[in-house]
């Protein structure tokens, strides 16, 4: 088996009275694509953000390679949902861009040449170079979307977290953003995204995760991704066809 | 006193001068710091804050006795600043949205400072007289150490934003995201706040309490119009905000009897109205005008793919046609038919029209010209 990249214990989140999430063992394997699924109200993003220590757990603790996620910042790169910022901000596409880099910059020291060299590359590689200097609210959602995958490429992170990176998008950026996906995969990232379309999971990842306030089942696609959890998870009577 | 003789008197008048400087500097300061409140959705947070900072100055006068403007501004910073912790206390801690947090804590702190006020008044003590001043602002009051307080506050407010201006950037723009690069997204909140809480606080013996919050989203708001560069706003904002100082300064020194603050916040609004109408990218002046040219061009593009369509059914595509043909055509005008004349896409032989080469080949390229113009 591969190393494990995330480990979390025991994670309990609630916003009030009521857990959002209630007692959640996982370990993602180095090197999947993994999808995290479930009904509205699931959880879904607030794992991720538990996970990246956004929100404050009630209990639980998150481990990244072994070591606590404070200390593996450097390893892990985010993407929010596109809805969650004010797209009417006076910036460009490159600079959001460039955003990506402020992490191993640190407090106070500018962005400098290499930086601005390697979110050029990072916009290239989602396609969107030629935007580069178009202020953001111009922009579409697709290509939105796809200015906050390049913020995070530039990272240059192991470990990927995405919250619904193709939400409101269509077909041809969601191609896009798969193939980059791929990639990462296949450069031993390991690559977690909340998703909504049941009918892509098989396509598009290797790994899954149901998840409604409790874990329901993780592992491989092939394995765990069947009716039976889906009705557990969705609590209606689910019928999927898997392709062989 | 007219306006020249008003700009004579800046020069040589110490105390014209002094003012000037202070509310030009006033100006320069809220403005920038305005423009982080506008694009955090705070812009009401100035109004709260500068409504919080009245009980302060009453309290500030009741324990010392005495009208130093320093020492009413540092009761009005700390109650200023309690006032903005009440407020974030009662948006994380309760179900209260950030508006009725805000509303509340200003109308609360609002009525205990005048409650306060009134109690001075009543009080037999000779120095009570003018504390009022601060509810509108006075600024004829400036001194020269006054002018000073605020330079070096704006000094200061530089050198940290300089500093610290990936931060704020960043945290303006995602905070979560912030978050997850390992930034203490509370230290630099902390430090905006505070520096827009100064702010307010400078601008009280100014401005005073009720149109504070004027100064603060005024010129941001016009600046914002003008740039999509928050390097760019923020500087213009603090022009912005320095040139009402200036202006609203002159117009109430020559107009005798005009109050400094509130011809101030006039002459920001005059910024805002006219940035609103006559910026380019984002005014309503040339939007306006952008509608009605693409509408023209589209009524233009249609009438060339309707006259195209007749042309098509001939094998001679310069052959021509009637021009009653067009009358059952919707956009079709006599004026449209001069334009595509001009531009060389139709010719006409007294009652008759022919498309030329070019028309024809335009027409048949529209949509798929269209389509790529979008890309």
């Amino acid at each position: 088996m591969n190393n494990i990249a995330v480990k979390v214990d025991d994670l309990t989140v609630a916003y009030n009275y009521k857990p959002v999430l209630w007692d959640i063992d996982l370990e993602i394997p180095e090197g999947v694509l993994m999808a995290i699924v479930g009904p509205n109200g699931a959880g879904k993003s607030t794992l991720i953000k538990s996970i990246l220590g956004i929100l404050k757990p009630i209990a639980g603790s998150v481990s990244i390679y072994g070591k606590p996620y404070e200390k593996q910042r450097q390893l892990v790169a985010y993407v929010p949902q596109k809805g969650s910022v004010d797209w009417d901000f006076p910036t460009t596409a490159l600079d959001v861009v460039m955003m990506g880099t402020y992490g191993s910059l640190g407090w106070i020291k500018r962005p400098g040449q290499k930086e601005k060299k390697a979110s050029l590359e990072a916009l290239e590689k989602v396609g969107m170079l030629a935007f580069k200097s178009r202020q953001i609210s111009q922009l579409s959602g697709g290509q939105q979307q796809r200015i906050f995958l390049a913020r995070a490429l530039v990272q240059n992170a192991s470990i990927y977290f995405m919250d619904e990176p193709f939400q409101g998008v269509d077909a041809t950026t969601e191609i896009a953003i798969i193939n980059i996906l791929k990639e990462l995969r296949k450069a031993g990232k390991t690559v977690i995204v909340v998703h909504h379309d049941l009918q892509t999971v098989p396509e598009y990842f290797d790994w899954v995760t149901f998840l409604n306030v409790k874990k329901i089942a993780t592992g491989p696609v092939k394995d765990i991704f069947n009716d039976d959890n889906l009705t557990k998870t969705y609590g209606i009577n689910y019928k999927v066809s898997i392709q062989e | 006193m007219d306006i020249t003789e008003y700009i004579e008197l800046v020069f040589t008048d110490y105390t014209l001068r002094t003012i000037t400087l202070g509310t030009a500097i006033l100006g320069a300061v809220t403005g920038m710091l305005g423009s982080f409140a506008v694009l955090r959705k705070q812009s009401l947070l100035g109004d709260a804050i500068s409504h919080a900072a009245l009980p302060g100055i009453a309290i500030a006068f009741l324990i010392t006795g005495a009208k130093d403007s320093n020492t009413l501004l540092l009761g009005a910073l700390v109650s200023g600043l309690v006032g903005t912790f009440w407020i974030r206390g009662i948006i994380t801690k309760t179900h209260l949205k950030s508006d009725t947090a805000l509303g509340l804590i200003l109308s609360l702190f609002f009525g205990f400072g005048m409650l306060l006020l009134t109690f001075i008044q009543k009080q037999p003590n000779a120095n009570q007289a003018g504390l009022d001043k601060y509810l509108f602002g006075q600024a004829a009051t400036l001194v020269e150490s006054d002018v000073w307080m605020m330079a070096i506050v704006t000094g200061l407010c530089l050198i940290v934003m300089l500093t610290f201006w990936k931060e704020f950037k960043i945290l303006l723009f995602d905070a979560d995201y912030t978050k997850t690069l390992g930034f203490n997204t509370k230290i630099i909140d902390i430090l905006i706040t505070t520096f827009i809480v100064l702010a307010i606080v400078l601008g009280l013996q100014t401005v005073g309490v009720v149109l504070m919050s004027a100064m603060l989203l005024a010129p941001a708001a016009a600046a914002r119009q003008w740039t999509n560069s928050l390097s760019v706003m923020v500087f213009l904002a603090a022009i912005f905000g320095a040139f009402s100082g200036v202006f609203g300064t002159a117009i109430s020194a020559s107009q005798n009897n005009l109050s400094t603050g509130p011809v101030i916040v006039l002459v920001a609004a005059v910024f805002v109205v006219f940035s609103f109408i006559f910026s380019p990218s984002r005014g309503l002046l040339f939007k306006q005008i952008r509608f009605i040219k693409n509408r023209r061009d589209l009524e233009l593009h249609k009438t060339l793919a309707f006259m195209h369509h007749i042309a098509e059914t001939h094998e001679d595509i310069s052959h021509p046609h009637a021009i009653k043909l067009l009358n059952n055509f919707q956009g079709y005008t006599k004026n449209t038919l001069r334009k595509l004349v001009e531009k060389d896409y139709v010719q006409l032989q007294g009652n008759m029209w022919s498309l030329t080469k070019v028309g024809f080949e335009t027409a048949a390229n529209l949509y798929t010209k269209q389509i790529t113009e979008d890309e």
